[in-house]
This record gives C-alpha cells, structure tokens and sequence, in this order.
C-alpha cells in the first residue's frame, strides 16, 4: 500500500514537474525568441533607412516587363549589392543560443559530473546513444544501407537490386507511410525525385501550378526589401558553389516566390516564433496596419539558399521544387534557426551534440575545450544548413532521405559528433580554434552512412 | 611482340622481343610549365634534361614534332607524347574525310545500321571545294542554323553562325579568293573553350593548306542539353598507345564546362554572331577564377541518372564509347603508327536534348593548365596515370585493363570487364570494360597493381 502510494506519488510530481516545465520552457521560448526578433528587425530597419530603399514597393509596368523576360535568368543580372548585408549569419545565432538561460534552474556552485561543459545551458531532454540505437534501428550493422551495401566492392544481388524493386512497388502503390519506413536505408537515385514527392504529399495538381504562378506575378509586380537579400545571399553563398552554381536561376525562382507566400505563415502555429510585423507607412503601432513582412514570415539569413540549392538536383520543374521546398521547409529546416523546445529545433540538436561529444568522447571534448575550440562552434553551420554545400551532394541526399525517413533532424547532431569522432586523432594535436577548424574544413570526401553506424553501432561506450 | 602461348588475350603491346631493361634514371623534356611539370618532377627516377640534352621521354608540342621528328633517331625505349600526322584526326576538314571515308567503307562491309554508328558528327562540308554540296544540303534542311569555323581555329574570329544562304555569299565575296596573307593570320596559338582554359593550336596546322581560308560549314546542334538553362560540353581523355594495332584507354574522370551565359537561339537570328559571345564566359566581378565553371563527370553522371533513370545514361555512354572508337578507327589507317607515340587526346562531347552524344572535335594537346584545385588534382591524377601506361619503368606485364583512372577501352577489339573472359564481342552478355564517370578508386587499384607486380617479379626471379 505503501508502494503504491508512494508510486503515485512520483507519478503526480513528474506531471507536476512536466506542467511547470513546459510553462517555464514557453516562456523561455518567448523571451529569447522575442529579443533576437527585435535584433532582427532592428537590423533590417536600419539597412532600409540608410539605404533609403523602402520594405516593399510597387514595381513600374517597364520593370515588371523587364523582369518578367528575365524571369529564367535572373542570375544574369548584377545588380550592385555591395551595400546590402545579410541580416545575420550562424554565429550570431549561437550567440543567442549560447546565452539561454532557464531562471528557474539552478545550477549550483559545485561542479559535479554531471555539469554540462558544453555552450548551450538549458537542460533539455536528448537521447542518449542506447536510445539513439533504438531510435535509429535501421540504420544497424545488419540491415543493409544505401550508402554502405551499394558500393562497388559488393555485388548488387546481395542488397540493391531487391532493394530498388521494393522501392518500384512502394511507388507504384503511392503508398506515402511506406515510402518513410522505406526511405530509412537510403533511397535509390533514380526513385529519389519520386519518393520524396511522395513522402511530403506532393502531387502537381493544376491548383498548386496556378498558385505558384500568383506567386510568381506578385514577384513581378512588386519589389521587397527582402529580395535584395536573396539575391545577396544567393550570390554569395550557392552561385559560389562549384556544384550548385548551375543552378542559380532556380534558386531566385524559388525564393523570391516562397518570401511572398503567405500560407508558409501557417507554420507559426506550431513554431514557438512569430513572424516579424510591420507597419504601413505612418501608421506605426496600429495593428491595424500591422503586415507580416516578409509576407511568408521568413527573413532569411546568410546561407538560407542553401536549403534549396541540393533540391535542384532531383527537381526541374519550378512549380514543383517549389512545393517541395516549401514543404521541407515547414516540416524541417524552420527548426534549425528559431529558438524552441523541440527534439528537432536546433537548440536540443546542439545540445545533443554537445553531450553525445562529452559522454562519448570526454578525452577530444576536454582537449577541445582547454584551446578554446568549443566543439559547437565549429559545427553549429554544418547543422543549421543541414549540412547543405559541406558534404559532397550525393552524401548529403543520403542524409537528407533519412531526415524524411525518421521525421527528425537529430540525424544532424549525430552525423557532427561522428565527424568529430572520425577526425579525432588529428583534433587531439591541435592547439587553437583555427587549426581545429582547418582540420575540420573539409567534409567534402566524407562517407556520411558509414560513419554514422561506426558511431551509433560499433563504437565501444 | 611475343604473346603468351597459353591464352588468347592479347596484351596491350609491351615490347618483349627481349626483357625490357630496366633504367636507373630517366631523362625527360617537357617545354609546358604547368602540371605536367609538377608530375614529371615527381617522378621517382626521372630527371630533367635542358637544351639540348638526350632524352628518353619528350612531352613535347605539336610545332617541335613537325620541324624534328623526321630527322630524330629513336633509340628502341624512347617515348614521345605525339603521332605525327595526329592532325588526320585533331583538324575538323581532315576528321570528316576520313570519318566520311570510313562511313562509305562500314556500309559496304556491314551495311547500313552499322554504319549509322558513325552519325555523330554534325553534317560538315569543307569550303570552299565543296560549297556545292553544301549548297544543296542547305537547301534540304530550310530554317536550320549553321556554323561557319576556319579550320585552323583562331580565338573565336571568323566563327559565326546563320541561317540564310545571303549571309555567306557576302562572306564568300569578302574572303574566300583572297590569299591568306599577313592579315588574316590567326594572332593567337590557342582557342578558348568554355571554361576559359586553352587548348594549344599551332601554325603548323596550316602548313599544309592551300593559301585560300579553309573553313568548314557544320551544321549547328540548336537543341542542346541544358542544365540550369546552361549549354555545357564534356571534355574527355583517351590515351591512345598505337594505332596498329589500335590500343586505347579512356579516363574516368573528366568534366562539363559550362557556359556562363544562358543558352537562346534568338540572339543569333539573321545576323553575324561571334562565337565568342557564346563560347567565352562572360567576366562578371563576382566570377572566381577558382569556381571554374566545371562539374565533374560523376556529378554530371548522377545528375543525369537522377533525372532520366539508369538504362538511359548508360546507354548515352555506350554511345559515347562508340563515338571514340570510331573516331580511331576511321583514322588507323592514316595515321603512321611509331612505336616511339602515344597520344592523350581531349574530346569534346556535346549532348542534346534527345541525350544522343555529338563528337565536337578531338584535341591533340588538350590543356593541363588548372583552373581551380579540384582541377589541379584531375590533371595531375590523369598525367600520372598516364605515364603508368606509357611505363618507362617496364613495370606492367602487358596484360593490365585497368591502371589507376584508365580502363583499356580497345585491345585491337572490344574489351570486356569481366576478369579473365575471353574478349568475345559476340556473347550476349559482354560488357565493355569503360567506365567514365564511375567511382575512380586509382590510389587503391593502382597501389594493389604494383603489389603484386613486385610479388610477381619476386616470384619469378
């Protein structure tokens, strides 16, 4: 009876302590999220006062003509950016990150083993290896991969032939709850395209055509701000790329139309953020007047085009690389630059990070730590851009395909300790952040399946 | 060349009248200063020889070749980088009488779907001799663009392209009948290529021309393959090692050279247009030398096999192996087969939209200059693997297919990659042993190669 009771009572504090949390933690989410907001906002305020260029304004008929017999090369043109910066870039992300802090909890004085050494403070809950292995069961040393049992050394009738006609039959079926359970070990190049569309419920109706067409007609007639920061970014980032520069008129297409679109507004209800607002001209303060701006709520940062840029390999068609995007994006990659409590936001992926490094590899994190390369500021950019333009591209799909496989991001955590672990005996030597990084500069040869089941699955704890 | 007596399998031609000996140092010439120079300084064993110094190995130009190397004396093992009369394949009006003259021989002796395996030039007639022809082709095919090129190709001058037979009257009256003087000679040595890199051409190629302009009038591909609305041409590497019999190798690497303007027929439209618009890439302040415009050709691969399915890309490069043997083949008999050459030839490959591959010319001295890391290491990976073929070193047996990057494509017949098969075109399931654009595993291949070629001389002595 005694048990019992005292059962109970464990379990009414523990939803207690749940309750109290989740109440402590949304306020947290706002707090933080509702200053960088205001940074944000600050920042593109001021680069619109001194540029004198307005938020959003009406194009005249001769340059909507004009960009309109533009519209499929858009690359071609140069205009002067120079005085345009990026809103943010990764590392002031981690800045905020790194100065969360839950006010309830107390950390106390003493150091114990369990004191987090790492960057971010906020004790969320992450998995650890045993439950990662869970997790991830199908990623094991026995189930055969894409990415590993595809290689040239071993025969295909051992793995891959069987493995693309099931794929065949999960597509023929349009079956989208096996084609996730499928996409775990890897999907093959050809069915890519097609399984992806089908595990994010994209079909090209006549509908979404036409809505990617309004789109496209709201970018002609009116002129953002915020374009000039795609353009910026693309620029910098994607048309800089020795593989993806070939694709640079695709991503102006993409993303100009996706910065206009309001139903990408629709993601707010389930993200902790809230879209930046603004005011009609003289009208400040009256929510009357209040606009989301951008209209799709997104403001974009140093390396956003990164997002899109790997899509156009498996996607021509705009109106569809359009969807897909959109959709990854409200399922996905949002997580990796707001603030919150999810498994999947970017704050428990470095937390992750951080921990799977500490417990598993205490001896490199240490190292680390003592030269002043904390591990996470070397691999926060990897993971906020899903390691997109860092990895080699048929690399990065196979990653990408277990994103879609597993519905979570926590892959990204993962996969950056496992490169740390793979480095580590180069790491261990070095003696400073810079030669730390230059030893991790290059990811490009990497083997992303391998290394994470080394990590997950044959690593000694 | 003695054979081994108990199998059929021919080697690729290593003399062994006697055991080659082997040499303590070997003597090299080279005028280029680029990679080849890194690769040949680095030999283990070679040495540089200036001046007029005796040499064992010359990688020379094509100019050197015509003025000396008739009145060289070769010892047996001497080695030099050129045919001699290489232009029967390298120069366009040469290439399409032999290849012309090939065709009519194929249609004899195998009819006519064999012959129609060497439809992968574009229709090319040689001015001013066969205008007539021209003429009359020209008027079969109403509407459609042709291109007008000297054959001694000279920096994008005098290339144009058209469409009515008004515009080459005016180009007929202007040039043709004037003799080549002072005027007209070609400026530079080199023409440039997409990527901005330079393939060496030399006056010596007009030696022997009459003194009109010679020019050829090729049709025009309108419908090239685009990838990011961008026209792109592949560059290719065979090493051919004697014509008679004809042993080649083709490299798994290569690349896409992407034209940085995007492709339209409208700016071409009943005017002259200079090639150079099309063909140079535009110098823009935010293009990097070091981006160099280029996609491997196993990125080139999976993008086409994530685009149109396996069986279709591998039937483009079956194709593609056609277009290179054929090419030789229609040149064997030409072209005086010294034992003391070998050749690395450039091939520039178009694709269209229909993925059928157009041969746009071959090239006898394709650049080695690097125009950014990735190809530094693709040249300096390529010209080692060639001087492993070429093997001053006497260290392979003559019976490799494989060595580092280079699959033996031609054996004085197909070749096929299976292990120890025959080399029988007529099974059923022969597969032919070339594999551009595959994984190009050569540190391991060509590390396990020396291996056991050293266990084989320990075993043998």
């Amino acid at each position: 009876m005694l048990q019992e009771e005292s059962d109970l009572s464990l379990i009414i504090a523990q939803i207690v302590q749940k309750l109290k949390g989740s109440n402590l933690y949304a306020q947290l989410e706002r707090q933080a999220w509702g200053s960088w907001e205001k940074r944000i906002l600050k920042s593109l305020n001021s680069m619109c006062t001194e540029l004198s260029i307005p938020l959003a304004r009406k194009r005249p008929v001769g340059e909507q003509k004009e960009l309109l017999n533009k519209w499929n090369e858009m690359g071609t043109d140069e205009p002067d950016l120079s005085l345009f910066r990026p809103v943010y870039a990764p590392k002031d992300f981690l800045e905020v990150l790194i100065n969360l802090r839950n006010p309830n909890y107390e950390n106390g004085d003493s150091l114990s083993f369990r004191t987090h050494l790492g960057l971010i403070q906020v004790p969320l809950k992450v998995k650890d290896i045993p439950e990662l292995k869970e997790f991830f069961v199908e990623l094991g040393l026995t189930t055969g991969q894409l990415g590993i049992d595809d290689s040239t050394q071993v025969p295909p009738e051992l793995f891959e032939n069987e493995h693309v006609r099931i794929g065949q039959k999960v597509l023929a079926e349009q079956d989208s709850a096996a084609a996730q359970q499928y996409i775990r070990q890897g999907s093959p190049t050809a069915l890519r395209a097609e399984l992806w569309a089908l595990i994010l419920n994209i079909s090209s109706q006549p509908e979404d055509i036409l809505y990617y067409e309004q789109l496209k007609t709201n970018v002609i007639q009116h002129d953002l701000l915020v374009d000039s920061l795609i353009y910026k970014d693309v620029k910098l980032t994607a048309s800089n790329d020795d593989y993806y520069f070939v694709f640079e008129d695709y991503l102006y297409q993409v993303l100009l139309c996706f910065s206009r679109d309001t139903s990408v507004l629709g993601h707010f209800a389930y993200n902790s953020a809230s879209p930046p607002k603004s005011y009609i001209r003289g009208k400040l303060g009256l929510e009357e007047y209040a606009v989301f701006y951008p209209p799709n709520g997104v403001i974009p940062f140093h390396g956003f085009s990164m997002y899109v840029a790997p899509l156009c390999f498996l996607y021509h068609e705009p109106s569809k690389l359009y969807q897909i995007f959109r959709e990854m994006y409200v399922r996905f990659f949002f997580r990796l630059h707001s603030i919150s409590s999810h498994p999947s936001g970017i704050v428990s992926l470095c937390l992750l990070f951080e921990t799977l490094l500490q417990t598993y590899l205490p001896q490199l994190f240490y190292h680390l730590r003592e030269i002043g390369a904390q591990p996470l500021r070397i691999s926060f950019k990897w993971m906020v851009r899903a390691f997109s333009g860092y990895l080699a591209t048929d690399q990065l799909l196979l990653l990408w395909d277990r994103i879609l496989g597993y519905n979570s991001l926590e892959i990204l955590a993962v996969l950056a300790a496992a490169v740390f672990a793979f480095r580590a005996v180069n790491l261990m030597e070095v003696t400073s952040l810079a030669a730390a990084e230059a030893v991790l500069a290059d990811l490009s040869t990497l083997k992303v399946m391998p290394l994470l089941q080394i990590f997950l699955f044959a690593t000694v704890t | 060349m003695s054979r081994p007596k108990n199998q059929n399998y021919k080697g690729h031609g290593l003399s062994k009248g006697k055991e080659r000996e082997q040499r303590a140092s070997i003597r090299f010439k080279t005028t280029l200063v680029n990679t080849l120079m890194d690769v040949l300084r680095h030999r283990p064993g070679w040495v540089e020889v200036k001046d007029e110094g005796e040499w064992d190995f010359y990688w020379c130009d094509v100019s050197w070749l015509r003025e000396n190397f008739d009145h060289t004396y070769m010892d047996e093992h001497v080695r030099i980088s050129h045919f001699r009369n290489h232009y029967e394949l390298t120069r366009k009006n040469y290439m399409v009488k032999n290849l012309k003259r090939f065709r009519k021989q194929l249609e004899r002796e195998a009819g006519k779907l064999e012959a129609a395996k060497c439809d992968f030039f574009p229709k090319t007639f040689e001015m001013p001799c066969e205008y007539h022809l021209f003429v009359e082709e020209f008027r079969k095919n109403p509407g459609i663009t042709w291109i007008m090129k000297p054959v001694a190709r000279s920096q994008g001058k005098g290339i144009f392209l058209f469409r009515r037979l008004k515009d080459i009257m005016d180009w007929r009256k202007g040039t043709a009948g004037k003799k080549l003087t002072s005027l007209e000679a070609p400026p530079a040595r080199s023409t440039v290529n997409p990527s901005g890199s330079h393939d060496a051409r030399s006056s010596d190629d007009q030696k022997d021309e009459i003194p009109v302009e010679n020019y050829v009038a090729q049709r025009y591909i309108e419908n090239p393959y685009l990838i990011g609305g961008r026209k792109f041409d592949l560059r290719v590497y065979v090493l051919v090692m004697s014509y008679i019999p004809l042993r080649a190798w083709l490299y798994r690497d290569g690349f896409a050279r992407f034209s940085n303007t995007r492709f339209t027929l409208s700016s071409i439209d009943d005017q002259y247009v200079h090639l150079t618009n099309v063909a140079v890439q535009k110098t823009s302040p935010d293009y990097h030398p070091k981006k160099g415009c280029k996609w491997m050709l196993q990125r080139f691969r999976q993008y086409l096999a994530s685009k149109h399915g396996p069986e279709a890309v591998e039937t483009l490069f079956s194709d593609m192996d056609n277009i290179f043997v054929k090419s030789l083949q229609s040149v064997q008999k030409v072209i005086i087969s010294d034992k003391h050459c070998f050749e690395l030839y450039g091939y520039d490959i178009l694709i269209d939209q229909t993925l059928k591959p157009w041969l746009l010319e071959v090239n006898a001295s394709p650049s080695l200059t690097a125009s950014s890391q990735e190809d530094y290491e693709l040249k300096t990976c390529l010209l080692e693997d060639t001087l492993h073929v070429v093997d001053m070193e006497a260290r392979l047996t003559g019976r490799e297919k494989r060595v580092g990057g280079f699959d033996l494509m031609w054996n004085d017949g197909p070749v096929s990659r299976e292990e120890g098969a025959p080399d029988l075109s007529g099974m059923g399931n022969f597969v032919t042993n070339t594999h551009l654009g595959c994984v190009n595993d050569r540190n391991n291949q060509l590390r396990q190669l020396f291996r056991s070629l050293q266990n084989q001389k320990k075993a043998s002595s």
